[in-house]
């Protein structure tokens, strides 16, 4: 459990990034953060594992202040995936890339090997098991980065932008990956810009907007909002567009999800079909 | 990343900004070499604080304390080691002259630290590039160098980003021995080169798909012109050069060593 309490942080650059942030975070919850550029989001997930203390207030993971511990100590487990993967990659070959946080966890041999085979396997690297990782193209390297994480299969996992670069099968993969880890009741949290992945994966969704959250709910009643999205810069999925413009036809406008919208139509077009003979 | 907020240029106004940059550069280098050819304590504390009226002129004494604090951890490595090898040269004993000289060092050092930390804090990259221009430099080196000096920040904050990175990955960078220690620093070393060497890359290829090159011969919107300070500043640099000159091959320059063993004589 995350329970961050009123936090404000600033930079050394006297920018208030967060202007006083409260959240309970429970065990399994699934978690989509979004907002604009430069809202605080990334400022924010970086209070989880302790790498950025709060000016004030305070963070809690499962009982503990971060103040009062080392990152490594958090990290075991919070494991956070960077927006951008060529700021971790150092590694020889995308193996090593892989085991390297094992190896910090000191973690025995042969679970390093299982772990690193299953994360290989899982993320499609295993032809590139021997390759180096500055080899591989951009969306790959995001891919290595994310199994250098998922490897030691940490309780809660904080995702920056997952989704960036990857490509429909991948993203899937990832939509499914996500889901598996939410029903093994891990915290997932995830920051993205991607509002049909998010309306695809159906989480509860917190919007920030200058620091501050301005709206916490479940994905079907923020992402059909469009007052508040346009605060936000965000577009309403494209199922909600429809529905919204259906709306004349008395259909409702709360659907982000794709078999829910069939249903409706088809029974709506049912409907008709019925009215009509 | 303390060291690199000290060389930080903002953009303000002051006599000392105002300056040309080619003869500010010429200013740091005298005080360079006198600081090379004194080393006595007296003549190079006399430098140190000859840079205070330039710190508080231009404004910039918040970030030159903490360009001096950066450059605390080497000054105190000198001073050790200067202590240490005379402490081992001279059957393990230590005199009042040693600790002197190894002051002077370290305040030699100190000096060097704080005239460049000056001349970056108060000197827009933009003008050094111009001022390298206009000194008949190649365009292309010119370019280069401001490139370099500008990119110093956005590598620092990147080398910040790297290493919460890893962090985030259980890394303990200050966990084990020395050389452990020094091998906890590859993981922020190479991820920092590799995207550095990228970056330069990239950076190559968007200047030439927008033309860079095209035209061999460049103007300048901007010139470069020497007004009342820069000769005030040139005189006082020629000053300061004769000055060292002087003392240094003409005038034994007394040590505190010295008086302190006059005074203990008059006693005694
Ligand atoms: N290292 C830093 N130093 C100073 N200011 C920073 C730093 N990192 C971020 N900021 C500032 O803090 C604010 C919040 O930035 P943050 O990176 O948290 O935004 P974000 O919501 O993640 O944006 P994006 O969607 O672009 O990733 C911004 O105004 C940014 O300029
Ligand atoms: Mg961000």
């Amino acid at each position: 459990m995350i329970t961050i309490d009123n936090v404000h942080y600033s930079y050394a650059s006297n920018i208030e990034a967060l202007k006083g942030v409260s959240l309970t975070i429970n065990d399994g919850d699934f978690i989509a953060i979004m907002g604009q550029n430069g809202a605080g989001k990334t400022t924010f997930i970086k209070h989880f594992n302790g790498l950025l203390k709060p000016t004030s207030g305070t963070v809690h993971v499962n009982g503990i202040e971060t103040t009062k511990t080392s990152v490594a100590t958090l990290a075991k487990n919070v494991g956070f995936v960077f927006q951008n993967p060529d700021n971790q990659l150092f590694s020889e070959t995308v193996e090593d890339e892989i085991a390297f946080a094992l190896k910090n966890f000191k973690y025995d041999k042969k679970t390093i090997e299982e772990q690193v085979t299953w994360a290989l396997d899982f993320f499609s690297l295993t032809q590139y098991r021997k390759t180096s990782p500055f080899l591989l193209s951009g969306g790959e390297r995001k891919r290595v980065a994310l199994a250098s994480v998922l490897a030691w299969n940490p309780d809660a996992l904080v995702l920056d932008e997952p989704t960036i670069g990857q490509d429909h099968e991948q993203k899937e993969k990832l939509r499914q990956f996500i889901i598996q880890l939410h029903a093994k009741k891990k915290t997932v949290i995830m920051v993205t810009h991607d509002v049909e992945f998010v309306a695809e994966c159906n989480p509860r969704v917190i919007l920030m907007r200058d620091g501050k959250i301005i709206a916490d709910g479940i994905a079907k009643n923020i992402l059909t909002n469009p007052t508040l999205l346009e605060e936000s810069s965000i577009v309403l999925p494209q199922i909600a567009q429809i529905f919204t413009k259906l709306y004349p036809l008395g259909l409702p406008t709360d659907i982000i999800d794709i078999t829910e919208a069939e249903t409706i139509l088809l029974a709506a077009n049912a409907k008709k079909q019925e009215q009509l003979t | 990343m303390s060291v690199f907020d000290g060389l930080k240029f903002r953009k303000v106004s002051s006599p000392i900004h105002n300056l040309d940059p080619r003869i500010k550069f010429i200013y740091v280098i005298a005080i360079f070499i006198s600081a090379i050819l004194f080393s006595q304590i007296l003549p190079l504390a006399i430098l140190f604080l000859m840079q205070l009226p330039f710190v508080f002129l231009a404004g910039v004494q918040k970030q030159w304390v903490k360009s001096l604090r950066g450059a605390a951890f080497l000054a105190t490595f000198i001073f050790v080691i200067n202590i240490v090898t005379k402490f081992f040269y001279n059957n393990w004993t230590i005199q009042f002259s040693d600790i002197e000289i190894a002051l002077s060092m370290t305040m030699r050092f100190v000096v060097l630290v704080e005239s460049f930390s000056v001349f970056f804090l108060t000197t827009s990259p933009d003008y050094l590039g111009l001022a390298l221009e206009q000194s008949r430099m190649p365009y292309e080196f010119a370019f280069a160098f401001t490139t370099a000096v500008r990119f110093v920040p956005v590598l620092a904050e990147e080398a910040q980003t790297i290493m919460d990175a890893q962090k985030a990955r259980g890394l303990e960078l200050e966990k084990g021995n020395l050389l452990k220690r020094i091998r906890n620093y590859i993981p922020i070393l190479v991820p920092l080169i590799v995207s550095a060497i990228r970056r330069s890359l990239e950076l190559a290829e968007a200047m030439e798909s927008r033309a860079w090159g095209a035209v061999k011969k460049r103007t300048n919107l901007y010139l470069l012109k020497l007004h009342k300070g820069d000769y005030i500043l040139i005189s006082i640099t020629a000053i300061i050069l004769i000055t060292t000159l002087y003392l240094r091959f003409f005038v034994t320059i007394p040590s505190i060593t010295y008086y302190i063993n006059l005074i203990s004589n008059f006693f005694s």
